[in-house]
């Protein structure tokens, strides 16, 4: 088991535009992508939403093939989605009669129009964890959660989680690793037996894992006080975000593509 | 006689859910830019003492002094901190970004020093301890002793007076711990940082200034590394090896060869020797 050539989410390395994007307005332009891509109400209005991620695609040279990549666990969703919908939605024509059902003509557009929705929104979040390191994502999504702390939303202390669960996971699967081949040369057996046996196997693995984290807890925290840190407040930040003029590019080209969107749907 | 930058007063500690005193009655004077080490097997309370430093403790008897303010005093907890820095024994257990850089910069941002600064005291802290070209790499592609080295730049850019190394070496290969070494001893020398070198390695302590034995919460034993090392049985008491090279030259002056006082280490040894072969 090659637990080491593990990447951290799907960010895909590459320097262009996309990537240099400032991660707030990145994460916001995503809910309004989501939005638009749930405001089209036919098939035509999805146009601009294809142009939209092919563009995309092209400025971040992050291949399509990546970007889809993210759609192939979801598969059998969306075949689902699309028969469900092909079997049992209401329609007047009569396309195909296959005997023990009926195929109709307008049932068939929505179910094609439910299943690209489903693989455009897949596309249109992949687009953003591809061209956006893990950990900036987290800074970003701080920044956008921290006026709620006003109402004692705990937005740095959320982002702080985040930030030492990304900096542990390589150091904590390495340790796994470690472990079991331990456990193995002692004979336990991690991959044989069915599935209720290979779940007991891994206690022996779990338990010193868990062990091990909550020391490396303690210390941590340790080692974080002394370091002054006493939490979010009167804290400066190396890395400060800014809105450039690619930012507010992209934001007139996301209101673009809602307007085209909304005018599509008023012509068909 | 200028005031220590860090006194040690009478202090003992015992742990809540302890009746014992895990530090009895110990007393420590760092004078400023000095280099001073504690000695002492594991439990003899050597890692409570560090800890009792920057107020990560607080004693239950006697006082500690950080650059003359009372660790006790809790308005003094974060300056105390910034000026007596601390590197840990874990490696990995003390780094918290996921970007060498943006570790070293934690502690400017929690001390809140202007984004305008970061950048230039992040360099100068990676480029005292050689680890500049490795900024943008993350701390689990590094190796032991890099990683220490970024520990030690994390403290280094709070610009501290002090620094209390908690046996920092002895997770490190003899390399990791070579290097580390190397660079503390720089840092002291070429910046006239204070350093407190706790460990367990008779042969780290074989250059500093002043040598403290402890056992069983006290120090048992103080001086140059030549008094204390001069009597390798004394130092067997307390369950510690006098460096390899102080045994040998006492069993070589057992042998018959008149090896003075005060060998510690390989190179003083072989110059001795030559010395007696001509």
């Amino acid at each position: 088991m090659a637990l080491n050539d593990i990447t951290l989410g799907q960010y895909y390395p590459a320097d262009s535009a996309v990537h240099r994007m400032d991660p707030r307005v990145k994460i916001l332009l995503l809910i309004a992508l989501i939005v638009a891509i749930f405001l089209a109400g036919n098939l035509l209005a999805f146009v601009p939403v294809v142009a939209l991620l092919l563009a995309a695609s092209a400025l971040s040279h992050v291949p399509i093939r990546m970007m889809l990549k993210g759609v192939k666990p979801l598969r059998f969703i969306l075949v689902l989605t699309f028969v469900l919908n092909v079997f049992f939605l209401q329609g007047e024509t009569v396309l195909v009669d296959l005997g023990f059902a009926m195929i109709k003509t307008e049932s068939l557009i929505t179910a094609v129009h439910y299943t690209l929705r489903l693989v455009f929104l897949v596309l249109a979040s992949s687009l953003l964890t591809l061209t956006t390191p893990p950990i900036v994502l987290t800074d970003g999504l701080e920044r956008l959660l921290s006026p709620l702390r006003v109402v004692h939303f705990p937005a740095h202390e959320m982002a702080m989680m985040m930030s030492i669960a990304l900096r542990f996971i390589p150091t904590l699967l390495e340790e796994a690793d470690k472990i079991m081949k331990a456990q193995t040369a002692r004979g336990a057996d991690f991959e044989s037996g069915n599935l209720i046996q290979r779940a007991k196997a891994m206690v022996p693995l779990l338990v010193p894992l868990f062990v091990s984290a909550f020391r490396r807890a303690g210390d941590l925290a340790m080692a974080m006080e002394a370091r002054c840190y006493h939490g979010g407040e009167g804290r400066t930040r190396l890395r400060v975000l800014k809105c450039g003029q690619r930012d507010y590019i992209a934001c007139v080209v996301m209101a673009l593509v809602i307007a085209a969107i909304l005018l599509l749907n008023r012509v068909c | 006689m200028p005031t220590p930058i860090i006194s040690v007063d009478h202090v003992s500690f015992a742990y809540e859910e302890e009746a014992r005193e895990a530090v009895r009655d110990v007393s420590l004077q760092l004078p400023r830019g000095s280099f001073h080490a504690i000695l002492g097997q594991n439990g003899s309370g050597k890692s409570t003492l560090a800890k009792l430093i920057n107020g990560l403790y607080l004693p239950t008897k006697g006082t500690v002094t950080v650059c003359g303010m009372d660790t006790a005093d809790d308005r003094n907890t974060w300056e105390i901190r910034r000026r007596a820095g601390m590197v840990f024994q874990n490696p990995d257990n003390q780094l918290v970004a996921t970007v060498v850089e943006e570790d070293v910069a934690f502690g400017l941002e929690n001390i809140g020093v202007p984004t305008a600064e970061m950048p230039a005291r992040i360099e100068k802290a990676l480029r005292d301890v050689g680890m500049l070209e490795y900024a943008q790499r993350a701390p689990h592609t590094l190796s032991g002793g890099q990683k220490q080295r970024v520990a030690i730049a994390g403290v280094l850019a709070m610009q501290p007076e002090a620094i209390i190394f908690d046996e920092s070496t002895a997770m490190l290969d003899p390399r990791g711990r070579k290097e580390v070494m190397e660079a503390v001893k720089q840092l002291n020398r070429e910046q006239g940082i204070t350093v407190l070198w706790i460990t367990h390695f008779m042969e780290e302590a074989v250059h500093c200034d002043r040598v403290h034995i402890m056992h069983d919460g006290q120090i048992v034993l103080s001086g140059t590394p030549r008094d204390v090392f001069a009597d390798p049985e004394q130092i067997r008491k307390y369950r510690l090896d006098a460096p390899p090279m102080a045994r040998l030259a006492v069993q070589l002056r057992e042998a018959g060869m008149p090896i003075r006082d005060g060998v510690l280490t390989a190179e003083e040894m072989t110059k001795e020797v030559l010395r007696l072969c001509r």
